[in-house]
């Protein structure tokens, strides 16, 4: 008979928005290519990373996320030309909310993956699940799940 | 509805005369001929209050007071406008949010309770803080302001270093909380009762735990949130609370501070939370005329009549605002002063937005500078 489970493995929680052209589609490459990647990341698909305002990721993590990861196209391969540099900037401002509200760094993620890096998707993935899970659970996920 | 009865005695709204005297001073209604104060108050006295509460209007409000002071029967229509976004919040209506919702977001996190903040970074490496004291310096919400309008180039913590730097030359090491709260006007004012009861609970017992016997804080919206909100939702405080303004006459009184000459001419933006809320048209006036060789003029309308900086609460930031802003910019303009000076953070905030639009280009540059920076300046290094 197999042992009950000595302790319940934390699974944390984890947002991805993700752009429509590169980084979605990127994800869908490492779905066609049979490459697994952890099942804990919510995929959100968005038309471009530059779309990501910052209050998406702050709503992310008021209801409890426990990480976030913004995914666009490599710089110069952006479908609407700037839209990258623009998350990239906007990305900076969320990152020291971040830290002004005492969550750990590890927990925010921007990442440029294209249409064809299945393998880098999952990679990437998993790596951020790896991180998340080092750092626990978000403090707010105890109170705002 | 026994609520709306309540409310509607409550504020008066039964002596309403409909005159309209609210709607031709409105800032919204100069702008935005769809929003009638008189409207809305009439239309929920004659059966219409349900509608009221579920129409876009009601968050339309700047509530900024300025019907409150030429109204002949004294209805108090902010207070009214307050209590209904708590039943429209009730009803669970979408508040419309600027910056998506941002800020909003970032209070509603700060409400939990297992959250430990790195709000000191920005403390000066002189400056001198105590652990525990008499005297608490509330920051609010300036670093997350600063970081979140990096673009805007606010830097709102200079405030809060200027402040600091007040309270070091008039010899008080003040406390600074490590985790404090927001102190919950915005959510307040959105409707968020709630959630504005969990912020201020955290942010007496912080003061409390701190010992402090009085808070000092340089934001007209903290100020009138602290002295009123909290005591009427929460229950008295143990603790007294001072603006930086009031802080400075007693300092200034005594000879604690002296200010070096200059020879600017400036302009006082009132904050309505500051002036029509509260009653303190004189004492930034007073600040501002202790320092020697500084002139103040008034715009066209100032004290009671000033106009709001067209958005509160980070709630109805439209063309309309813009319009406001644009307008008060110009009257600024107008008075030939060198500098804008405003009590608040968010009217900073607000002006240096619209400043920044780039279809005006220079029409409505004029400098701008918060009370607590400028009086800071002039103290000297």
């Amino acid at each position: 008979m197999a042992k009950k489970k000595k302790q319940e493995e934390f699974e944390p929680k984890i947002v991805v928005f993700a752009c429509n052209w590169c980084s979605y589609a990127g994800a869908d490459t490492a779905g066609v290519s049979k490459i697994q990647y952890p099942h804990n990341v919510r995929l959100i698909r968005v038309m471009c990373s530059g779309r990501v305002n910052p209050a998406f990721v702050i709503k992310a993590f008021e209801r409890g996320a426990d990480g976030v990861m913004v995914s666009g196209c490599h710089f110069g391969d952006c479908h609407y030309m700037f839209g990258n540099y623009q998350a990239k900037e906007r990305f900076e401002v969320l990152k020291s909310l971040i830290h002004l509200l005492g969550l750990e760094k590890e927990r925010l993620r921007l990442e440029w993956v294209s249409a064809a890096e299945g393998g880098r998707f999952a990679q990437v993935v998993k790596e951020f699940v790896e991180d998340v899970k080092k750092v626990g659970r978000s403090p707010l996920a105890l109170t705002n799940i | 509805m026994v609520v709306k009865e309540e409310l509607l005695k409550k504020t008066q709204a039964y002596y309403c005369l409909d005159c309209g005297k609210c709607t031709s001073v409105c800032p919204i209604s100069r702008f935005n001929g769809g929003f009638s104060p008189r409207r809305i108050l009439i239309g929920s006295l004659t059966g219409r209050y349900e509608e009221t509460l579920k129409d876009e209007k009601l968050y339309t409000c700047l509530t900024c007071g300025l019907c409150g002071t030429r109204c002949p029967s004294d209805v108090k229509f902010v207070e009214f406008i307050k209590s209904s976004r708590f039943e429209g919040q009730k009803l669970g209506n979408l508040v419309p949010c600027s910056h998506g919702g941002a800020i909003q977001s970032l209070m509603r996190i700060m409400t939990s309770p297992s959250l430990e903040q790195r709000r000191l970074d920005w403390v000066p490496r002189g400056a001198q803080v105590a652990e525990k004291g008499e005297v608490a310096y509330f920051v609010g919400c300036l670093p997350y302001f600063d970081a979140f309008f990096t673009d805007l180039e606010v830097n709102s913590l200079k405030i809060a270093k200027a402040a600091m730097k007040i309270l070091n030359r008039a010899d008080v090491e003040p406390v600074l909380l490590k985790n404090e709260r927001c102190c919950g006007h915005d959510l307040l004012w959105a409707g968020d009762l709630d959630n504005f009861k969990k912020l201020a609970e955290h942010n007496i017992n912080a003061i409390e735990e701190s010992g402090a016997k009085t808070v000092i804080t340089t934001c007209a919206e903290c100020y009138r949130t602290f002295k009123i909100d909290y005591p009427t939702y929460i229950g008295p405080l143990s603790f007294k609370v001072l603006h930086i303004t009031e802080f400075l006459i007693d300092s200034v009184s005594q000879g604690k501070l002296n200010f070096k000459k200059t020879r600017k001419k400036v302009t006082f933006q009132d904050p309505c939370r500051l002036g029509r809320h509260l009653g303190m048209y004189d004492q930034p006036r007073m600040v501002l005329s202790s320092v020697p060789g500084l002139s103040l003029v008034e715009m066209e309308r100032n004290q009671q009549s000033a106009i709001c900086c067209g958005t509160s609460g980070w709630m109805n930031c439209d063309a309309i605002s813009k319009r406001i802003q644009s307008y008060r910019l110009k009257s600024a303009q107008q008075t030939g002063a060198d500098s804008l000076v405003t009590g608040c953070p968010k009217c900073y905030i607000h002006f240096k937005c619209a400043m920044k639009d780039p279809k005006m280009g220079k029409e409505l540059e004029i400098e701008i500078k918060d009370l607590t920076s400028i009086m800071a300046d002039a103290l000297g290094r």
